[in-house]
């Protein structure tokens, strides 16, 4: 029992990341209509700023953590950058399906960039980026990095709801992904709201990599493709647009990847063995988007005829 | 009840028989209690105000919507449930309010994907280039520009569809709709945008048509003076429930009819 | 045959082209002429050519966004290798020459049945989803067959090395020697050419107008009587079995098979070189399927700046030109001929379609 519990607080872990990552492909796609699949890079964006700025915080005698807020600067100069020299003239001319492909582009772009300027070996961080004590309950321990992972994520999305819920930006946001035009109408600067957005999604994505890092210190170009990818099946599977949706999708991921690595060759035999766990995510999302295909929080909207 | 049995006084087995059909969308009755009979060769109007669920009825006639309530008879087959292409390869098809063409196929090719059903080759002669392919290829084609000639699209049959103007799409929308080899077209506000010119050729169109291939039609149109010169009868609805029907006299001086088009007198 | 009298003219001529160039592949393959080099790219061109005109069919014709080609050239590519091995273990046509052809051509017909079965497994679920939901779920049909194949314990990682650690496909009867490829260029030029030819019957028959007009407007569509959930599953399993084919031609041609090269980014690849070419141009995927092969051996050494310059210009032509380098426009051997003659029936037609 107590190592399912331990299992269970690792899913939790690995779904608070998954879960901000894919808080920005939801917000994003709740605007635009755009799946950014450059975002998963902008993860790589965030790790590599730190990967340079831990140093520098160090020698001021400042914890490791500290260099998030200039993985946050980066990660969102980028991912605004994105969207204003590749996304939204795409948008103003193009289809969809052009968008989209924008948008596999600019994954391309950002990860060969990196392998350019920081060739494909993986860097490590080598200082521990939070130091926290473990906690131990009954007979489950919980280490500090795990801790401290949740916690971010749990105050991270707080605010962001605040901010949506609470703020004139907010609202202006969600205006605009309820009907841009009606928003142009009602005196909202739609591009500066889209701007904003792509900004908070970044940042969320560079935070993502704080946390990612704190557990799995090696950045390399290509790291934010499938941690992205992942993320991205949790924002369609809580419902993609919709932001609890993207919390949940992102926990469920976590825990199922964590229990099925776990548990899957047992349960099932030895047929289904902890090699196929990404299968058993991907697998996952087909089945709900055949039961469920708005997602798990989504409502399913025919096309009118 | 008054159920369109003064719409079929006469006849034996209607073409399509339409019995307490409705739909409810989350709780919202969109269609209510619709009955309707049609018979061969004829020409019925369905009118109402916007939003008054006309183009949900042919909707649910065409298996888009399938219906919660009651059911509906094509031929004496039971309808309820099927599939819009089984629909139309029953024999009921129908134009589109915004119309819906196959923009970058041309104007031929947009009739001959009605025509599908009629091609008589199988995959392996079409991958082969049998025979067969070339024989039913070219028979359907004379076909399809048989029927464009009564359109008067014969001239345009290689012109891509989205160039064509405005009245010609509808006509080639009709056109299509002809191909699949229906008994019952459903239009959906076939002079919707069109000037008075177009509209005359429309009318002309479908006069021709209707003696031509012996079909019946199911006609939404706003245009009231259209619908009440080509109709024999008439249903009006309103908020999903029919509120009159009869021929083009009695509904032009039908009360609930007045009212409903120019609101309430209080 | 009852082929109008125009077409057979002109049919005749493409096909005493194609037996032009074919012949010429022949006599220059079988006298080894190439270096190892360009015998690679002309592999990897035909390799190319067959996913990217498949992959078309899906994205362009059928207008359903799908990105996880790569799984089916993978079940086809594990398929031909696995079968090829056990028939040579088993000592059936294990032999070279003749032998060998015979079992590369049983492969293929397997690979290529193996994936179509595939396709049509993964596309009735799929493609009952539209647009960005489709391109999702695709990729995760395409990651799930390669981390599958992965885990399979005799056909992944250490499956068909024979014990060896690496998965060594010349010990399976596939993954051909320089010579060898050399003298196959004919073949799989000819395979290349049925394999495109049939594509084109296949879009311009009935069969092929019923999924354009399910690109161009799936409602009209059905209301037009086309049972548009079987043609779009039909489309897609067609597509996928090519792709089969391609990964049959894959395994004959590399060494060593890792699933690896074959997952999401390959995809990416042969999705690139469709849009490169024009989604619905079965020209424009020929064209880019050649170039960009070309070009991506030609600047292997610079490979970083090669994908960095790719995107930039995939970025490029979705703001400046979406529709592709040839659109929706295809080459036609007469039309062209007519032109040069002055004669212009090809041209006259064509103006008057623009007209």
């Amino acid at each position: 029992m107590s190592e399912f519990i331990q299992q269970a607080i690792n899913g939790l872990r690995m779904g608070s990341v998954y879960a901000l990552i894919a808080l920005g492909y939801t917000m994003v796609y709740g605007i635009i209509r755009l799946i950014n699949f450059a975002h998963g890079d902008f993860i790589m964006v965030g790790a590599y700023t730190m990967i340079f700025v831990i140093p520098v915080m160090l020698g001021f005698g400042l914890p490791a953590w500290t260099a998030v807020a200039a993985a946050v600067i980066v990660a969102s100069a980028v991912g605004v950058t994105t969207e204003a020299v590749a996304y939204r003239p795409v948008r103003k001319r193009g289809t969809r399906m052009s968008a989209l492909i924008t948008a596999i582009a600019m994954s391309l772009f950002l990860e060969n960039l990196a392998q350019v300027l920081f060739t494909s070996n993986p860097r490590v961080i080598k200082a521990s980026i939070f130091s926290l004590p473990a906690v131990q309950i009954g007979a489950v321990k919980i280490d500090g990095t795990t801790l401290a992972t949740i916690a971010i994520a749990a105050v991270t999305m707080v605010g962001l709801q605040l901010f949506i819920h609470k703020t004139k930006m907010g609202r202006a946001m969600r205006a605009v992904s309820e009907d841009k035009q009606a928003s142009i109408l009602m005196g909202i600067n739609v591009n500066r709201t889209i701007t904003l957005t792509f900004a908070i999604g970044s940042a969320l994505a560079a935070v993502a990599a704080l946390m990612y890092c704190a557990q799995y210190p090696s950045v390399m170009p290509t790291m934010g493709s499938m941690l992205g990818l992942k993320a991205f099946v949790a924002a369609v599977l809580g419902g993609i647009g919709i932001m609890p949706g993207a919390m949940l999708g992102g926990l469920t991921i976590g825990l199922v990847e964590s229990l099925s690595k776990a548990y899957s060759a047992t349960l099932t035999g030895g047929i289904i063995t902890s090699a196929f766990s990404d299968a058993v995510v991907f697998g996952i999302l087909i089945i709900v988007l055949l039961v469920k295909p708005a997602g798990i929080l989504g409502k399913n909207q025919g096309e009118k005829v | 009840m008054d159920n369109g049995t003064q719409l079929s006084t006469d006849r034996e087995t209607p073409l399509i028989k339409v019995s307490h059909l409705g739909i409810t969308f989350g709780g919202l009755r969109a269609v209510n209690d619709f009955n309707l009979e049609i018979g061969e060769n004829e020409l019925v109007g369905l009118i109402g105000p916007n939003g008054a669920g006309k183009t949900t009825v042919f909707n649910l006639l065409t298996g888009v919507y399938v219906p919660t309530e009651g059911d509906y008879f094509f031929l004496g087959q039971r309808m309820n449930g099927k599939k819009t292409h089984q629909v139309v390869q029953s024999g009921i098809a129908r134009t589109f309010q915004n119309i819906r063409l196959f923009k970058q196929m041309t104007v031929l090719e947009n009739v001959k994907v009605a025509m599908n059903p009629y091609y008589s080759y199988n995959l392996f002669s079409a991958l082969f280039r049998t025979g067969k392919y070339w024989e039913s290829e070219a028979e359907n084609e004379a076909k399809a520009r048989e029927l464009l000639e009564i359109f008067n699209l014969q001239d345009k049959a290689d012109y891509i569809a989205e160039n064509l103007p405005y009245g010609q799409q509808r006509k080639l929308e009709i056109a299509r709709a002809l191909a699949t080899g229906m008994k019952l077209l459903l239009l959906d506000e076939p002079a919707a945008g069109m000037n008075p010119t177009e509209t005359a050729e429309l009318l002309e169109c479908i006069r021709i048509i209707r003696q031509r291939f012996n079909i019946s039609i199911l006609l939404i149109e706003h245009d009231m003076s259209l619908v009440m010169k080509i109709c024999e009868h008439i249903i009006v609805i309103d908020y999903g429930t029919t509120i009159a029907r009869g021929t083009p006299e009695e509904i032009s001086s039908d009360p609930k009819v007045i009212a409903a088009y120019l609101g309430e007198e209080d | 045959m009852k082929m109008p009298q125009e077409i057979k003219k002109a049919s005749t001529m493409n096909l005493i082209a194609v037996a032009i160039l074919l012949g010429a592949i022949a006599w220059l393959g079988f006298a080894q002429v190439f270096s190892s080099y360009i015998v690679g790219i002309f592999w990897l061109s035909c390799i190319g050519i067959i996913m990217a005109t498949s992959l078309n069919l899906t994205n362009g014709f059928l207008g359903q966004m799908a990105l996880g080609h790569a799984g089916f050239m993978l079940i086809g590519a594990y398929t031909s290798a696995l079968l090829s091995l056990a028939m040579v273990r088993a000592d059936v046509l294990a032999g070279e020459g003749v032998q060998q052809l015979i079992r590369f051509v049983i492969c293929i017909v397997a690979s290529a049945l193996l994936a179509g079965l595939f396709g049509i497994l993964v596309g009735i679920p799929a493609l009952r989803l539209r647009g960005d939901y489709l391109a999702i779920i695709t990729l995760g049909f395409g990651e799930i067959i390669r981390v599958v194949i992965q885990g399979i314990p005799w056909a992944g990682a250490d499956g068909l090395g024979q014990g060896s650690a690496s998965p060594v496909l010349y010990k399976t009867g596939l993954g051909f020697n320089n010579a060898t490829k050399s003298h196959y260029m004919f073949f799989i030029a000819l395979l290349t050419v049925l394999c495109v030819a049939v594509i084109l019957t296949f879009i311009r028959s009935r069969f092929g107008r019923a999924i354009i007009s399910i690109r161009d407007d799936e409602i009209a569509s059905a209301a037009s009587g086309i049972d548009t959930t079987f043609y779009k599953v039909m489309g897609f399993a067609f597509s996928a079995m090519f792709a089969g084919i391609a990964g049959s031609i894959f395994a004959a041609c590399y060494s060593s098979l890792n699933t690896g090269n074959m997952g999401f980014m390959a995809s990416v690849n042969y999705f690139v070189m469709v849009v490169f070419g024009g989604m619905g141009s079965i020209t424009g995927s020929i064209v880019a399927a050649i170039g960009l092969t070309t070009l991506n051996e030609a600047l292997r050494s610079f490979d970083e700046y090669r994908m960095l310059v790719y995107s930039v210009v995939l970025v490029l032509m979705m703001i400046f030109r979406p529709t592709g380098l040839m659109g929706t426009y295809e080459f036609s051997l007469t039309k062209t001929l007519g032109r040069f003659r002055g004669k212009g029936a090809g041209k006259k037609q064509e103006e008057e379609v623009q007209a």
